[in-house]
């Protein structure tokens, strides 16, 4: 922990660690069965060890969970499984591949084409599967403005769905754990955390971070604005002309909708730098998923998105 | 920004010395809050550009003339299409001295409830008056509540001081106004800004055009407003949260480990200190206070850690650690001011709930309903049978299990319960506990 001041006042990265872990412990002290969003990217690396440092020197007393939809940056598939057997955690991996097979999903096609949507009915049938009754997700309240009014511990019902105008109100800290069977609440220890704030944390704490975070050369191709990677899952037009660009991605999903930006940042320091001085937020820059409509996110959260 | 800004920002905002700030802004629309909060937000940068061409678009789409900072606040589609706040909005933006986190919480009476839930964390509070109406049953409201919910500072920023020639009079006669009110509350710290939020008069550089004003800009306000020493540092109360005991076998040093683990609800901790443990009354001391960085030397609220002590005691989650000489009242009997919070049903004598305080939960019955507080007058109707949503009034509850709790007025995080619906899980209530007698 970062030293004191003899004024009792806690640094503002202690207060949300602080808060953080609370919450963390709240829900392995009261749901039968937990579990922790996994993705490998930077706010499920603060969260999982932020778990860490909650039950030290015991292990974490619950399992993380991966949606995979197949469209992976192969960086983060080795770093995620490096990182989940250092923890000593189980890993259970909710396939959307598998929902895609089975017919409960089914894949979309065209320009736009993406599995983001298709995760909520693998998130939530993998949920019903494994009988987990609180979700740990990184999201945070800077990131959306539907986030923004969402509580910390934000309730369920049977079909997993969100109800932004019925939302338990949350107060001092003090946290309401009831549901009903087959009723689940989502949990977010980041909330108060924003984008600078994770990545300060990172430096801090001497995290690791899968390699994309950083400045790499790739080869990319714009499209309405964003740079996606060319491969297998982004079906470049022959009018999105590829080109090799020095890039680094400032959030980290499905390849086929996460975009990247033009950087020169090879450390955290530089990282941090750039960030800092980003007039534009991360969703807007990197995720073709949010442009879809203004409440686009709250469409998503509302069927039960992450 | 040009790049030796960015540096500027980014040493200042590495440097770990900043804290946090948690405010609260009530007033309604026609107050000029959210271009208040528009102001602050887009002042300090922490509106991205993404942000705000989203909010010129969609102002354009709907023919108005400027572009509607409210936008920015209002994040539910049902909220947009209508044109209201409905629920608590968390805001952040930071300044090289701290980080803020706003809750903005929607002015109206119906939705006391989301005033009260955004107060119940908050640092300060910001009530903001139109200078041209003066003080409304709305602001007196809004201070009311900032005080039951023992926000320690509150900040009354008469707004539009454009519109009244940026007069001296309108302010103090509103200012005295205020004071006078207050004397009924119990209000720690006050202050009064004459702000123009359209114009940036006042919040964040003083403002030219009151040059008679001599105090502080708002941001400035919030920037230094001393807030490390409102919390009990005095009181020595640690819910125990979580028992940690690794089970590993391998290592004869984990074997035997059991700490507990929790959040500092009150007073200073330090190795060595002889503490009680409540139920059992028994006496041990801190041996170790332990985090995942190394054992620390003290622990204040609000650090999560992990106590080891001396001795072998039965402890579990909801137990309470104190120090043997100041100890919490262990009472199956609360005595608490309510605020009502379920539209689907009312609070009465003889309901049931369930009762949870820190880590711990307990049925209750509901032995008594003195009296239904009007918010707006402060009356007292005794009498009443029952509270509806929004209402405010004094009950006492019988639990199934004694509470380690204090006065809300000392602690606001032994002293604060929220009230549940057995049946349906809802949280219908958050109580704060009263003095005895």
């Amino acid at each position: 922990m970062a030293p004191v001041r003899n004024d009792y006042s806690l640094s503002q990265l202690d207060s949300l660690q602080a808060e953080s872990i609370h919450i963390i412990r709240e829900v392995a002290a009261e749901f039968e069965r937990p579990v922790l969003l996994f993705s490998g990217g930077k706010d499920s690396i603060v969260m999982l060890a932020l778990a860490e440092r909650a039950f030290w020197p015991a292990r974490i007393p619950f399992p993380v969970m991966h949606v995979d939809t197949g469209h992976n940056f192969p960086e983060v598939m080795e770093f995620r499984d490096r990182r989940v057997a250092e923890a000593g955690v189980r890993l259970v991996v909710a396939s959307v591949q598998a929902s895609i097979d089975v017919g409960r999903v089914v894949e979309e096609t065209g320009r736009w084409a993406s599995r983001n949507r298709l995760q909520t009915t693998t998130l939530l049938d993998a949920i019903a599967e494994h009988q987990f009754d609180a979700v740990f997700g990184g999201a945070r309240r800077d990131e959306e403005k539907a986030r923004a009014k969402e509580r910390v511990f934000s309730f369920r019902d049977e079909f997993g769905q969100w109800d932004p105008k019925n939302q338990r109100p949350e107060l001092w800290g003090v946290y309401n754990t009831r549901i009903r069977r087959g009723e689940h609440i989502r949990v977010f220890p980041l909330s108060n955390w924003t984008e600078l704030d994770v990545w300060e944390y990172i430096s801090r704490e001497g995290l690791e971070i899968p390699s994309i975070y950083y400045a790499h050369t790739r080869t990319v191709f714009e499209r309405d604005g964003i740079l996606l990677a060319d491969g297998p899952y982004t079906a470049r037009a022959d009018d999105e002309p590829p080109y090799g660009a020095m890039v680094r991605y400032r959030t980290v999903g499905d390849m086929s909708c996460t975009g990247a930006v033009e950087s020169t940042a090879t450390t955290i320091s530089e990282v941090i730098a750039e960030i800092a001085a980003t007039r534009i937020t991360e969703r807007g820059q990197t995720r073709a998923d949010d442009r879809t409509s203004e409440a686009a996110m709250e469409d998503r959260k509302r069927e039960g998105y992450f | 920004m040009p790049a030796e800004t960015a540096e500027a920002v980014v040493s200042s905002w590495t440097g770990h010395h900043t804290d946090i700030l948690r405010f609260a802004t009530a007033g309604s629309v026609d107050d000029g809050k959210s271009t208040l909060i528009g102001r602050l937000l887009y002042d300090s940068k922490a509106i991205f550009e993404d942000q705000l061409a989203a909010v010129e678009r969609t102002s354009r789409a709907r023919g108005e003339q400027y572009t509607n900072l409210a936008l920015l606040t209002d994040g539910l589609r049902a909220e947009r299409e209508q044109g209201i706040t409905i629920d608590v909005a968390y805001r952040y933006f930071a300044t090289p001295r701290r980080k803020f986190i706003i809750a903005d919480t929607p002015g109206h009476i119906q939705y006391t409830r989301n005033m009260v839930t955004g107060a119940s964390t908050a640092d300060l509070a910001v009530v903001l008056v139109d200078a041209r109406n003066g003080l409304t049953e709305q602001s007196r409201r809004h201070a009311f509540l900032a005080t039951l919910l023992r926000v320690p500072h509150l900040v009354l920023a008469v707004n539009k001081m454009d519109l009244v020639d940026y007069d001296p009079a309108v302010f103090e006669r509103i200012a005295e106004e205020f004071s006078s009110f207050a004397t009924k509350l119990e209000i720690a710290d006050l202050t009064f800004i004459p702000v123009s939020a359209l114009h940036g008069d006042n919040v964040v550089q003083r403002s030219a055009n009151m040059r008679w004003y001599d105090g502080p800009s708002l941001l400035h306000h919030l920037e230094h407003v001393h807030i490390a020493s409102d919390r009990n540092l005095i009181d020595v109360r640690f819910p125990v949260q979580y028992v940690i005991r690794p089970h590993q076998a391998t290592d004869p040093e984990l074997h035997d480990y059991r700490g507990y683990a929790g959040q500092v609800a009150g007073g200073v901790i330090k190795p060595r200190d002889e503490v009680m443990h409540l139920p059992s009354g028994f006496t041990t001391r801190v041996k170790r206070i332990d985090t995942a960085h190394g054992p620390v030397p003290e622990a204040f609220p609000p650090m999560s850690v992990t106590l080891v002590l001396e001795d072998d005691i039965d402890i579990s989650r909801g137990d309470m650690i104190c120090r043997p000489h100041n100890q919490p009242s262990v009472t199956q009997d609360v005595d608490a001011m309510v605020c009502w919070m379920s539209e689907s049903r009312r609070l009465s004598p003889r309901d049931r709930l369930i009762v949870k305080h820190t880590t711990r939960t307990a049925k209750a019955i509901v032995r008594d309903l003195h009296y239904r507080l009007d918010v707006n007058t402060l009356h007292r109707h005794e009498g009443a049978g029952d509270l509806s949503l929004n209402e405010i009034g004094r009950v006492t509850l019988r639990l199934t299990h004694p509470l380690f709790c204090d006065p809300y007025t000392r602690n606001r995080q032994t002293g604060g319960i929220i009230l549940v619906d057995e049946a349906t899980g809802a949280t219908v209530g958050a109580g704060m506990i009263a003095e005895k007698g």
